[in-house]
């Protein structure tokens, strides 16, 4: 037994080599295919995780814990739009395709958002009327691909998203792999059933910041000016991005990190590509506020928002609403222990799965299968989904509360510090401990 | 003083030097919902974006002049007549009715449109019928590279000559050729002219007032090799 423990104790396991670049270089090669998958990035990055709240003390006055109001309300589009979004909590659900998504998945996400008041948002691939039905407040995506655009849903909808990119992949487009193709979803594409279809990478119409400008006018035009129009951008280029969205017209900017969700997308392009919601989300505001625009061009933050605290995080740093994809299909059941035996069958297991790309998902979220979508009720998932968000809501109150505002949106990068020196300069606050901003320019 | 013809009574002018463009297209939305004139004509044009989007009526619209981008865009039922030139994006993501252009179009004509009928009787710039979902498209002229890209339905017909990239990643769209094709794009490949394409041809070139013999057509579509992806054609991505 002893020799035996020592020879395990002279293991060494490659940094570099590891058993999972080992496993993905021999899976290479035998399949000589890159790896598409579901779900976002894996690799570990500077997050709202590495920052803490200043909670009140002498110099900060709290508010009372469950008895003085903090409100969440936050209201997106008052820049143009004649009918601005007025959400009753700064948490959303983002753009998730039928298609990539069973119909029922889509269902809950909008019942569970129009119980707490919030909106949720199309895909790509169109709207459908069961989507519209449970949604109080639909927001609709206008992608590169345009599978299902038509002027119809366009007035049916109570904003308009123009999707430049998303965290996961921003330059990259879409792929819904041909298994997951039912005859609905083919005929809401145009396309035939069973075929891989692909999502451009670019818009077909316009090809700048000067065309997306006049596209946004375009839309407005069709809509008569009254949906507030938000322009969608994967965390990248984001001070360029964010501020040519503001000159382009946009009344609300979507600023989603590389730790946003995907449905399908290559590993390399998931893990290697954008930068984290944390920076990001510091580079937005600031782009705003330089061009006098912060508060009046609302800013959306998403891409690895789990809790209350993340959520109070990114307000602190200055969004005023973030959005939810993966949280959302967890909280309805995505990856639940539930279905561990039925996830190791797939050659994965609970808390890995992220194979939403095959379109066999036991938990009946991520496929077109009837039978596996059938396990998912509309109701009961828009249940959890409006309970999870409720839970997001009082934490990041008690945060806010704790830091004595009365709103959420009070919260500012004064209330936090950093764990890390990465998330300190990430984040433009100090180090905690010390008054220290890295690269901060000295004044 | 002559009788002014009982035809031109009915025809709303509006001109564009006078008042907005939001105004007429909001006086054109209304019909949607409220009965008004049945035929329009637009003056003083300018090149301005957006001109008569979005109509959802049976409306004939006559627009004297040039416009900018995204003219007639996301058209249902109507008939746009340009008598100038288009911008680009003009009949973008049409669902029905029909969009005449009698000069040039530029990039993008009838992208992502979903049915009726795009007329250009000059030439159409790159991306003609891009991504286009069920769409017809004649054009009098030639196109421009990258034409009937990631093409899904609907017909493309090309009386002139085609650019670089013809039909890449097509799926199921139509495109018929008169003139030189420079080059064909992946998956796309010339196919077989039988009776029913030139039926399909020679109705469409009837529908766009175009006197050309279906008989000089050649035709394209997809391979259907690409459908699937699989590693053994990574080389024609």
């Amino acid at each position: 037994m002893a020799a035996e423990t020592e020879r395990a104790w002279n293991l060494r396991e490659s940094h570099l080599f590891d058993r999972t670049v080992i496993a993905e270089i021999q899976r290479a090669a035998r399949k000589g295919i890159y790896d598409i998958r579901g779900f976002g990035a894996k690799r570990h990055v500077p997050h709202f995780d590495d920052l803490l709240f200043l909670g009140a003390s002498i110099s900060r006055y709290p508010l009372e814990g469950y008895r003085e109001r903090c409100a969440t309300d936050v209201v997106l589009g008052t820049r143009f739009a004649k009918k601005p979004l007025e959400l009753r909590i700064p948490v959303t659900i983002a753009g998730m395709s039928f298609g990539a998504l069973s119909a029922p998945a889509k269902e809950a996400l909008g019942r569970g958002a129009s119980e707490v008041g919030t909106s949720t948002t199309t895909g790509d691939g169109g709207m459908t009327p069961e989507e519209r039905e449970h949604s109080e407040t639909l927001v609709y995506q206008l992608l590169p691909s345009r599978y299902g655009m038509n002027p119809d849903d366009l007035r049916k909808a109570d904003a308009i998203e123009v999707v430049v990119g998303q965290g996961a992949k921003p330059g990259g487009g879409g792929m819904l792999l041909g298994h997951k193709i039912s005859d609905r979803v083919a005929e809401m594409r145009d396309l035939p059933r069973g075929i891989d279809q692909r999502s451009a990478s670019r818009h077909p119409d316009w090809t700048g910041p000067d065309d997306l400008e006049i596209k946004i006018g375009e839309l407005r035009e069709i809509t008569d000016w009254e949906k507030p129009v938000f322009v969608k951008v994967g965390a990248t280029r984001t001070y360029y991005d964010v501020q040519l969205a503001v000159k382009a017209g946009a009344d609300v900017i979507v600023v989603d990190g590389m730790q946003g969700g995907t449905a399908a997308t290559q590993d390399v392009f998931i893990e290697h590509v954008g930068i984290p919601t944390l920076p990001a989300t510091r580079i937005a505001v600031e782009a705003l506020q330089e061009l006098g625009m912060h508060r009046q061009v609302q800013l959306i933050v998403s891409g690895g928002i789990r809790t209350g605290a993340d959520v109070a995080k990114a307000l602190a740093l200055g969004a005023d609403a973030v959005s939810i994809g993966t949280a959302a299909l967890v909280a309805l059941g995505d990856n639940s222990p539930e279905y561990d035996e039925q996830y190791r069958q797939l050659g994965s297991a609970a808390g890995f799965y992220d194979d939403y790309q095959a379109g066999r998902d036991p938990a009946g979220i991520s496929t077109q299968d009837d039978e596996l979508a059938a396990r998912l009720d509309p109701v009961v998932g828009g249940r959890k989904i409006a309970n999870y968000l409720r839970v997001l809501t009082l934490e990041a109150q008690t945060l806010a509360r704790a830091c004595g505002k009365s709103h959420v949106l009070n919260l500012e990068p004064e209330d936090l510090v950093a764990l890390t020196v990465e998330a300190a300069a990430m984040a433009r606050v100090p180090l905690a401990g010390t008054d220290w901003i890295p690269g901060a320019t000295p004044t | 003083m002559a009788a002014v013809p009982a035809e031109e009574v009915a025809v709303e002018v509006v001109d564009l030097e006078k008042i907005s463009l939001r105004e007429l297209n909001q006086r054109l939305h209304n019909l949607a919902h409220a009965p008004g004139p049945s035929a329009w004509r637009v003056v003083n044009p300018d090149g301005a974006h957006a001109v008569a989007c979005g109509i959802d009526v049976d409306v004939e619209v006559a627009i004297e002049g040039h416009v900018g981008y995204y003219c007639a865009g996301m058209n249902k039922r109507a008939t746009v007549r340009v008598h100038g030139n288009a911008g680009p994006g003009v009949a973008e993501n049409m669902m029905s009715g029909q969009v005449l252009v009698d000069g040039n179009a530029s990039q993008s004509a009838g992208a992502t449109g979903r049915g009726g009928l795009l007329v250009v009787r000059g030439d159409a710039s790159a991306r003609c019928g891009i991504s286009m979902k069920g769409i017809d498209i004649v054009v009098g002229g030639s196109v421009g590279h990258l034409s009937a890209f990631m093409a899904q339905r609907g017909c493309l017909v090309v009386c002139g000559d085609a650019g670089e990239a013809l039909g890449d990643s097509i799926y199921e769209a139509r495109l018929y050729i008169r003139g030189e094709v420079a080059e064909l794009g992946a998956d796309c490949v010339e196919k077989e002219v039988r009776a029913e394409h030139r039926e399909q041809l020679g109705g469409l070139l009837e529908a766009a007032g175009i006197d050309a013999d279906p008989a000089d057509f050649r035709r394209y579509g997809s391979a259907r090799k690409l459908y699937n992806f699989t590693i053994d054609n990574a080389g024609a991505y």
